[in-house]
This record gives structure tokens, sequence and C-alpha cells, in this order.
């Protein structure tokens, strides 16, 4: 039951010179109304969910795999803006999660100590615990963002193979001072490789999955606006892009920055849900386990990245009892899609309830007509419930 | 005064030293072209001229402003179009899509009006403005390219190869839209392999030689001249 604002892969044009089909004109929802209508379908999923939870329909086991679910479909939502939107290869996504989990969780450790701040409040949800959640988690995403800057600046000048390996050393180097910063240096702040614990849980259904609409949400506006289509010319060719007036240095530095920034944000919703952080899980393997997300859905496509994410997180724990032979079939699953479906589960088709209404309203159905070039319609909002 | 003034230029890759002090102009309305061999310099020159490289030494003005050391964007915006070697368009971007990103640097409202003139010169792109660019032919591809950069509104285009890898009918319409361009006011640097092609529509040329230039004079004159007859012509 997670609801998540979706793009579509690319931003439509403002002055295309109306491309739009000969003949009566088409009829489309103005900008507000689409807003509208995809702002309502999200609250009225997220009050849903709520409310089955406080019934009792989801039990506290089933909403910890959500809360997860959504944590890993920021993760995957993010990354697939450098991977998927800017086109390099980021290993190290992991690593600005981490980067998150222990900024927010510190903040919000030390603040609650100092402000009085108890852990029933975070449970209860007092307007003070809520203020200082909401500044955890901008915090987490600050130092993900500055962690973004001092690896991008210099791993960006890179290309493919080179890019990924540096991310990944980078990665490592945050999770080895994670680990050892206490000991070495004489701070009280990682708790080292016993882990940081005493994390108030913070981390709800409706906290998360709020995150998700305002990370997708925002996702989609900047992939839509001329810093999306100056993100996306360089995906497609670099040197055109510089040609065309494009600063490409900046957008894709804004790019990484703005993908480590969601991270570091998943990364404090991670730390409140679970309660116990350890650097350890901040591994290599966390990092390709996101990519994995993001290839397996479509590159490009944040319904793909939020489809494959919610399946790739659901699937392991519905295969709990067959613990021994779940990596297999989860490694059986990537192989099977990358022979038959290369270009990942969805390519880079989004999914747009904008669209839907729009040729509903033209009575404009796919099967109505054959393979005509459609021009995508604006924002959009994929429930799977 | 010149539109463009290059002197003593010097462009190295690393310890190898692609173009060794080369000094050319260009003025308001003219079609310059560089011609030579594989390894002359000549798209190393257009490239730094346009900011992708940054020369060793030398001066780079446009129009008494010097423009070295400028980032490609910041020439963009000065008025200085790219039309780079091997076509680069946007292969998962529309038509329409590309020639938008031609008009990053200039507003919507412009673009809508700049947009129309080039579709007047290539109506090809026109009928195929929803069409993917990467499934476009070489020659569609080209006529997109050099729209794309028309989209900038540039005070002068430059063209890298414009005729690589097409057929010969095509090479044909594509110089033909050069000097259509050209009469409709664009000045044009042209950088040319086909030195037959290139020097029946330049004014003036510069025939460059392992990194220096090795003869000037008009379009017409160097068509008949017996050394580049020779090397570049066929005897």
């Amino acid at each position: 039951m997670e609801e998540e604002v979706m793009t579509e892969k690319r931003p439509i044009i403002s002055a295309g010179g109306g491309p739009r089909r000969e003949g009566a004109a088409r009829k489309t929802l103005p900008m507000p109304v689409r807003y509208a209508i995809n702002a309502v379908v999200v609250l009225v999923l997220l009050v849903l969910g709520e409310l089955m939870i406080d019934g009792g329909a989801i039990n506290r086991y089933q909403s910890t795999v959500l809360e997860q679910v959504g944590i890993y479909i920021i993760l995957a939502v993010s990354l697939n803006i450098a991977t998927g939107y800017l086109g390099q290869l980021p290993l190290g996504h992991a690593g600005f999660m981490s980067m998150g989990a222990y900024g927010c969780s510190i903040f919000i450790i030390r603040m609650s100590e100092a402000l009085g701040v108890g852990a029933r409040d975070f449970v209860t949800g007092t307007p003070m615990a809520l203020v200082l959640v909401l500044g955890g988690l901008v915090v987490g995403g600050v130092c993900a963002a500055v962690a973004g800057i001092v690896i991008g600046i210099p791993a960006l000048r890179l290309k493919g193979d080179y890019l990924a390996i540096i991310t990944l050393a980078f990665a490592e180097i945050i999770r080895v001072v994670m680990l050892n910063i206490d000991d070495v240096v004489g701070f009280d702040l990682t708790g080292g490789a016993a882990g940081l614990t005493g994390i108030p849980g913070y981390s709800s259904f409706l906290l998360v999955f709020g995150c998700v609409a305002v990370v997708c949400f925002l996702t989609h506006t900047m992939m839509k606006s001329r810093h999306g289509r100056a993100i996306l010319a360089i995906r497609d060719n670099e040197i055109a892009a510089e040609a065309s007036g494009v600063n490409t240095t900046y957008y894709k530095t804004l790019a990484f920055v703005v993908s480590a920034f969601f991270a570091g944000v998943a990364g404090g919703l991670y730390a409140g849900c679970v309660g116990v952080l350890q650097p350890a899980v901040f591994g290599f393997m966390k990092s390709i386990e996101i990519l994995v997300m993001v290839v397996l859905g479509g590159m490009g496509s944040m319904l793909g990245s939020a489809l494959s994410a919610t399946v790739l997180t659901i699937l392991p724990e519905a295969l709990r009892a067959f613990s021994e032979y779940r990596m297999i079939a989860y490694a059986i699953v990537l192989i099977l899609v990358m022979i038959f479906r290369p270009q990942g589960l969805l390519g880079s088709y989004d999914f747009s309830l904008s669209r839907i209404i729009e040729r509903v309203m033209n009575r404009d159905f796919p099967w109505a007509r054959r393979a005509e070039k459609d021009e995508p319609a604006a924002k959009e909002v994929s429930a799977d419930a | 005064m010149a539109l463009l003034s290059v002197r003593d230029l010097h462009v190295s890759y690393g310890a190898i030293k692609a173009v060794r002090g080369i000094s050319f102009d260009i003025n308001e309305g003219e079609i310059v072209t560089l011609i030579g061999a594989n390894g002359a310099g000549k798209s190393t020159t257009l490239n730094t001229v346009a900011g992708l490289i940054k020369p060793e030494s030398g001066s780079i003005e446009l129009e008494g402003q010097s423009i070295v050391g400028l980032h490609a964007h910041k020439v963009v915006q000065r008025g200085l179009a790219l039309c780079p070697e091997g076509r680069r368009v946007f292969t998962q971007m529309s038509v329409a899509e590309n020639l938008e990103m031609g008009g990053y640097t200039r507003s919507d409202a412009e673009n809508r009006e700049t947009l129309e003139k080039v579709y007047a010169h290539f109506p090809r792109l026109k009928e195929r403005r929803n069409q993917v660019a990467g499934t476009l032919s070489g020659g569609e591809q080209q006529m997109l390219a050099m729209g794309r950069a028309l989209m900038s509104k540039p005070r002068l285009l430059m063209l890298d190869e414009p005729s690589m890898g097409l057929a010969p009918i095509l090479v044909q319409e594509i110089f033909d839209i050069v000097k259509q361009l050209n009469a409709a006011g664009t000045t044009i640097l042209l950088v040319e392999q086909n030195a037959n092609m290139a020097l029946s529509v330049a004014d003036r040329a510069y025939v460059l030689e392992i990194g220096t230039i090795k003869k000037t004079g008009t379009g017409a004159e160097l068509l008949v001249d017996d050394d580049v007859r020779k090397a570049y012509l066929g005897g």
C-alpha cells in the first residue's frame, strides 16, 4: 500500500511549436487540476493505509516491512536520478544513506536530550518531536549532500567504470570512518562497531510514505524543468549538451548531490525504523542492492524503480520460509530479467494518471489506434495497493 | 574588424602538439573553410574556438573581445555555435526536443520564433518533429545537428565535417543548405575533408597541414591551385 507521485522519463518541452496531432483540438487538463487530482489520490491512499494500520488490517510486522519498502523506494528513486537520468554509474549509494542515517539519528538523539523530548513523544508524535524528526531528516539529507559534493566534484570528472570505482571507494571510506571515528579521534558519535543505539522509533507509515510522495514529487518537478532537461541532455550526449550551452559540470554535480540528499533522507528514515545503526549494514552489498532495484525496474523510470524496490523488499520477506534458497531465487530473477528485458522491466516507461484521464476524456484508447507517437502528459501518480 | 580573429593558437593533447601557431580571420557574412587531411588540426581548432578544449597559448577574439578560456556553455552565449563532428544529436529526444535544447540559452518566446525559421530551412525536420532523433537517417541527423546549432541564433556557425559519412546526393543537399544559411545572413566557419565541396562554397579558405596553415586564398583560387589539387583533390 504505497503511493508515490511518478514522473515520466522526459519532460515535455514548451516551445515545441504545437506538435499535437492535427485535427480536432485535444482536450487537456490544466496543470493545477492535474496537481490537485494527484495530491488527492496520494492523500486518500495515505489515509487509507493509516486507517488499515490503526484498524489492525495490517499488523505490526507488515507495517514495518511497508516502511522498509518506502525507504527502499526513496533510495531507488534517488539513485535513479544519478543512474537513469544523468546516466552515470555510482556504486556508493549506501555511503550517502549511512551519512544520512548517522547524521539524522545523532542529531535527534542529542537534540531530544537537550530539549527533554522522551522516546515516547516520538511514538505518540508530539509537535516538538515531529519538528525534531523533520529537522533530523533535513540534517541527514544535508550531511549526505555535503558528502555528495565532496565525492561528486572529483568523481564526476571520470566516466563509466572509473566513476563506479571511485564512488565505491568513497562509500567504503565513509563506512570505515563511521566504524573507527570514536576510537581514533575520541569522539562519542557513532558507537563504532557495536553500533549506535537508543535511536527513538520515529519512522511511521505516514512519515515514510509522506517522504516518498515528497521525494517523487520533487524529482518529477526537477526533471520536468529546464534543469531536468539539461540533465537528460548530458546523459544523451555530453559534448553536444555543452555545445548547446548547458553547464555540464554544474548539472552533473547538481544531479549527483540531489541524489545523495534523498539517499540521506532515506537513511534517516531507516535509522528511525530499525533503531540501531551498524556501519557493517552500509557496505558494498547495500549499494549493489539499490543499484539492482534501479536496473531491474528500468533506468530512467521512476515507477520502475519504485516497483522493483517494492518487489525486491517484499520478496525476501515472503520467502523467509525458504531462507536457504531465496538468494538463489533472487539471482535467477535478475538473470532472467537481464536476458529477456535488458532495458529493465519498464524500460523508460512511466505511469501517468493525468495521461490516462486525458485519454479517457478524448476517447483515445491504445487499442483504438495503431502506435502513433503520443505526447506524454504531465504529472502522474501510481498506486499499488 | 573581423568577427572572429584567431592569433597564434597552440593546442596540445599532453605531449602531442595538435595545433602549432595558427592564425585566421573570419569577417561578418563570409563562409570560411579550413581544409586538410586527417590529423591536420582542423577539428581541434574548431573545438578550441568553441571552448571545449583549452589552448596552450594564443588569442581568440570575437568582435575584439577575448573568449579564450571561457567554458563552452559561455561561448554559446557570446554567439558562437558549434555543430560537432559526428552529428551528436540527442538520440533519445525527439527532433523538436533536440532543437529546443539548441535554444537552451534563450527564452521560450525567442525559441518559438527561431524554431519556425529553422523549420523553414529544414522542412524535413518539421515533418519529423515528433520522431526520436536516434531513428533519423544520417543526413537527417546532420540537418538536425545544424538546426540545433542555429537555434542559439549564432553570430558565427561552426560546422565540423557536415558531409562525413553521407551519400553524395545528401552531401550536395547539405552544402546547398550551407549556402542558403549564409545567404540568409549567417557567418559560417566550415571544417571539411571534402575539399572539393568546401572550396566551391567558401569565400575564403585555409589549408591546414600538421597543425600549421600552409596556404590561404579564396575558394576559387585554391580550387585550381596545383598543390591543393595534388594533395586534396586527386590531381
